[in-house]
């Protein structure tokens, strides 16, 4: 079958090279054929410039998929194929057409290698063959990488491509392009020197490297035109950088909120010193690993929807946890912290193991949903998606569980028991279920954190370990008690790492925010809010 | 953090001393039978890579036993839990040496605990395999190092990126976790591309704490670094848990391979599994072994740790190419000498030539270090690697870098008459030291 189709598809090759009016495809065919004997990485650069000469769109399909890692040859007769994964085998397409032309075994045939090198020179011929496609998207990216990799060849493209520019903002970017090949070209000064003041004016790091090396390849009045434009737009980039951190800090800040939030109501409402609080977060974050598991095997097309639908499921997973670990043994150590301590740091050994006899001691793979990847620019700031969210999110959390304290039933009865245990229960309250159901709305909490971190963390039998210092010092720095206190400890406690870390660098601005909540506690011990209540006191 | 993290530990160490002991097998008393000791953590933070390699000794010792043993003997593992904490190490050396009298011990992954074993071995007189990449500076007689010493896998690594096929790279970001390897490693590296004419204004060296997870301002920092007009690449030494948020860092804040490439020493096969690599195509890492090598003994090795393991999942690694040659040398030097005295082993270890897995032979050389291919790999969307450059030859481990102005006079030769890890070719006297 295969091979009769080959036959076929090497007659019409012969028809196609026979035919005048298809000369220049027989042209292209016959260079890509090379690509079976490029040997090396150099050689197959070679067949990659020369397809990329032809100035053919056609092109753009086989040095995508080069790009990609998806185009072979196949063993039996030498030809080059587009492959697409399909079940066991690879589903072969003509390289230039796309059309279906069989199907072959992985051993049947071989891919052609590609490196970095390569993937780049496929970029840059790309970018110039794609000037003019209808999607403006894949205009801005040619418009990006002509300007990233100027050449003067590419101005007479550029210019016919602007002046058929409809969209505003793509046509700034192409104009950028020209600018930036303009700088390379031998064109007069005055040119030069206008392209200087464009780019100068684009303002980002991009803008920046690419002066740099005007700079040093230029003398008079362009160099001293870069310089002057590479100092105008440092200026403003540390303005920016200084957005930057503070974004950072805010972004920390969130997730050290959502760590610490549920160890906000078990620690700081409840009292009790919960060393397997960072064990309900990984709990959380491998049922979010189940659920996507299920996901993948059984319903492809949820895939968008898995956070959501594991979010629930974390929170009762980790509540039920939660719920017999408190029934089970922190019932029986109320008022013993020493005891509480060492127990809980016991349950969490077991959990860790547990989990590592289970699901084995590697990391799991938990994929970010296309709407929590990537990134998008303010100015000169860069936001990924995934913090944004685990932003909007843990504040969404917090909302929440002030509401549940401050307006319900459950949450009055929750905070009469912290106040005054002996009172509440004369009023009738069922303390030891209010406790067992605190510590699991705590734990609860604690798995849907375990969702959100997911995404930017392992899932591994490790993950509680590194949350569960951090969240202490939030609670305690935070205030013990006070959910806003936690609040204001998480972001405070963010931002100042954050400022501090380009300075002082990782390992020492976390000493260094130790140092100040150390100071800090020594002079405020009942941390930024204290709670006044009897049990505060006891 | 890890600081007060591990004041904890030390008041709960107790218990997890009871814990290991427990878990260890109990050994059998039997003369008929050659004891093999597998020094491991099964817990803790190191069990994510060290369980594996418990394993993939456990199949080659049963594959042994298949084989009809060694010396006519049935071998015997001996496994016990480390529990990723250091002075536990030594205890259990200790326990392995003295109580279960091993004949060789399987062990260690971070340079630390290898570290703390040492003294124990040699006071014991017994024999490790240390199966992980590490920063050299050291020869010990009773420890044979089977992974790759900084020029089998960080200097080849940097000559690559400095070739025209790497990227002709002219500036260097030095990325690593804040311990004992990354530091050496980065020494030697800067030592070397400055050797080779890079200013010291191209490099930038930057240390995390252990499992850091918020990498914003670092990817932003090396996002700034590398757009100063020069080609740019960051070489990683970031340890284990740490990788997998850096990574995810990366890709969304859209620093592509072609632009940025990273280099890593410490990302294999095991570390990718737990990451969507779509967005990492065409970043690198330097090791002695892929699972993607294409040869006959890859296969066969691949197939039976599926098939030991019962997962098609399970993914192999270079340091369990490590303990396969490791084991391999070890049986074929207790053949050699007939017996499993440790001193006697350990002078027939010395020219011991095995197999790989990448299809060509290594050799145990008189340093205790064996001689390798050095392989470069590009991340592909399969979480695999493809090798994109080998060196044209085997690399011999060189223990005592030649960068390093402490360590470039010094010699290890474990045969007589030298007999010496440490042997200072300028004074032409036995006892130099290393950098650390």
């Amino acid at each position: 079958m295969i091979l009769i189709r080959a036959i076929g598809l090497m007659l019409l090759l012969l028809l196609g090279a026979l035919l005048p009016s298809n000369a220049s495809e027989a042209d292209l065919r016959a260079v890509i054929a090379k690509f079976a004997t490029a040997a090396n990485f150099p050689a197959i650069e070679a067949v990659v410039r020369e397809l990329a000469a032809s100035g053919d769109p056609a092109v753009e399909r086989p040095l995508a998929a080069l790009a990609e890692g998806s185009l072979y040859v196949r063993k039996a007769d030498s030809l080059v194929f587009v492959g697409k994964e399909s079940g066991d085998g690879i589903e072969l397409l003509d390289a230039l057409t796309g059309e279906k032309s069989g199907e072959a075994a992985k051993a049947d045939i071989t891919k052609i290698k590609v490196n970095n090198t390569l993937r780049r020179v496929i970029r840059d011929a790309l970018g110039t063959l794609t000037l003019g496609s209808k999607d403006p998207a894949v205009r801005i990216a040619a418009a990006d990488t002509m300007f990233k990799t100027p050449d003067a060849a590419n101005i007479e493209p550029l210019d016919t491509a602007i002046a058929n520019e409809s969209v505003a903002s793509v046509k700034a970017l192409l104009e950028h392009a020209r600018a930036a090949s303009v700088l390379v070209s031998d064109r007069p000064e005055a040119d030069k020197l206008a392209a200087i003041a464009l780019i100068g004016a684009r303002g980002d790091r991009d803008a920046v490297s690419l002066l740099t090396s005007v700079e040093a390849n230029s003398e008079g009045a362009v160099k001293d035109a870069a310089t002057a434009a590479i100092a105008n737009i440092n200026s403003t980039l540390a303005l920016w950088d200084a957005g930057q951190n503070i974004w950072y800090g805010i972004s920390l800040g969130s997730v050290l909120l959502l760590a610490a939030i549920g160890l906000a109501i078990t620690f700081g409402v409840m009292g009790v010193i919960n060393m397997a609080h960072g064990e309900m977060v990984m709990l959380g974050a491998y049922t979010t690993f189940v659920v996507q598991e299920v996901i993948r095997n059984s319903f492809p097309s949820l895939f968008d929807w898995s956070l959501v639908i594991a979010l629930p499921l974390a929170f009762l997973v980790a509540a039920l946890v939660g719920l017999v670990i408190e029934r089970g043994l922190i019932r029986f150590l109320y008022g013993r912290p020493l005891e509480t301590l060492l127990a809980t740091w016991g349950v969490s050994l077991i959990l860790q193991q547990a989990v590592r006899t289970i699901f084995g001691p590697t990391n799991q793979e938990v994929g970010n949903p296309s709407w929590m990847s990537g990134s998008f620019n303010i100015g000169q700031l860069a936001v990924t998606w995934n913090r944004l969210w685990i932003l909007v999110f843990a504040l969404g959390v917090f909302a929440v569980l002030l509401y549940v304290m401050k307006r319900t039933p459950w949450g009055l009865q929750m905070r009469a028991v912290t106040a005054n245990r002996r009172m509440a229960a004369s009023m009738g309250i069922r303390t030891p279920w209010v406790d067992a159901l605190t510590f699991a709305l705590g734990s609860g909490i604690a798995g849907i954190a375990g969702v959100a971190l997911s995404q930017i963390d392992n899932v591994s039998p490790n993950l509680g370990r590194g949350y569960i210092i951090d969240s202490f010092m939030v609670v305690v720095f935070g205030g013990v008690g006070n959910l806003w206190g936690t609040l204001v400890g998480a972001f405070s406690l963010g931002i100042v790492n954050k400022f501090l870390e380009p300075y002082a660098g990782a390992v020492l601005g976390k000493i260094v925010v130790l140092v100040l909540i150390i100071l800090f506690i020594q002079k405020r011990p009942r941390g930024l809010f204290a709670l006044k209540g009897r049990s505060v006191e006891a | 953090m890890r600081g007060s993290f591990s004041t904890i530990t030390k008041m709960f160490s107790a218990g997890v001393v009871t814990a290991g002991l427990l878990m260890s097998i109990p050994a059998k008393a039997a003369d008929d039978t050659i004891k093999v000791g597998i020094l491991h953590s099964l817990s803790g933070t190191m069990a994510i890579s060290e369980t594996t390699l418990k394993d993939a000794m456990l199949m080659l010792i049963e594959e042994q036993n298949a084989k009809g043993g060694l010396l006519g003997k049935k071998l015997e593992a001996v496994v016990v839990d480390p529990a990723s904490n250091w002075p536990l190490f030594a205890e259990k050396a200790r326990e392995l040496i003295s109580k279960d009298k091993v004949a060789a011990v399987f062990g260690c992954w971070t340079s630390v605990s290898r570290k703390s074993v040492l003294p124990v071995f040699s006071e014991l007189d017994n024999i490790l395999f240390y199966p992980v990449q590490y920063e050299g500076e050291e020869s010990e007689r009773n420890v044979f190092y089977t992974g790759a010493a900084p020029n089998q896998q960080a200097i080849p690594a940097v000559d690559y990126l400095m070739s025209e096929d790497g990227g002709s790279v002219k500036r260097w970001v030095l990325e690593g976790t804040d311990y004992v390897y990354p530091r050496t490693t980065n020494k030697i590296l800067e030592a070397y591309l400055k050797a080779k004419g890079i200013a010291a204004e191209d490099i930038m060296v930057n240390y995390t704490p252990f499992g850091f997870s918020d990498w914003q301002t670092e990817v932003s920092a090396i996002k700034k670094f590398g757009s100063a007009g020069k080609k740019t690449a960051v070489v990683s030494t970031v340890n284990g848990d740490a990788n997998v948020p850096f990574y995810k860092e990366l890709g969304n804040q859209g620093i592509k391979a072609e632009d940025i490439p990273v280099m890593a020493f410490s990302v294999g096969e095991e570390e990718l599994a737990g990451l969507d690599t779509a967005p990492l195509v065409g970043h690198l890492a330097a090791w002695n072994y892929f699972e993607s090598v294409d040869t006959p003994e890859n296969a066969k090795f691949i197939a039976d740790w599926h098939k030991f393991i019962k997962n098609d999942k399970r993914t192999t690694n270079d340091p369990m190419e490590a303990h396969y040659i490791g084991f391999n040398m070890w049986v074929k030097a207790v053949e050699k000498a007939g017996t499993t005295d440790p001193d006697k082993v350990i002078d027939a270890m010395v020219g011991v030539s095995v197999p790989n897995l990448t299809g060509g032979y290594s050799t145990m050389m008189p340093n205790h270090h064996i001689t390798k291919p050095v392989l470069i790999g590009e991340i592909q969307a399969d979480g695999q690697f493809e090798t994109v450059s080998q060196t044209p030859g085997l690399v011999m481990g060189d223990e005592w870098s030649d960068y390093l102005p402490d360590s470039k006079d010094l010699i290890s030769d474990w045969r007589a008459p030298l007999s010496c890890g440490n042997f200072n070719v300028a004074t032409g006297k036995c006892g130099g030291k290393g950098t650390n």
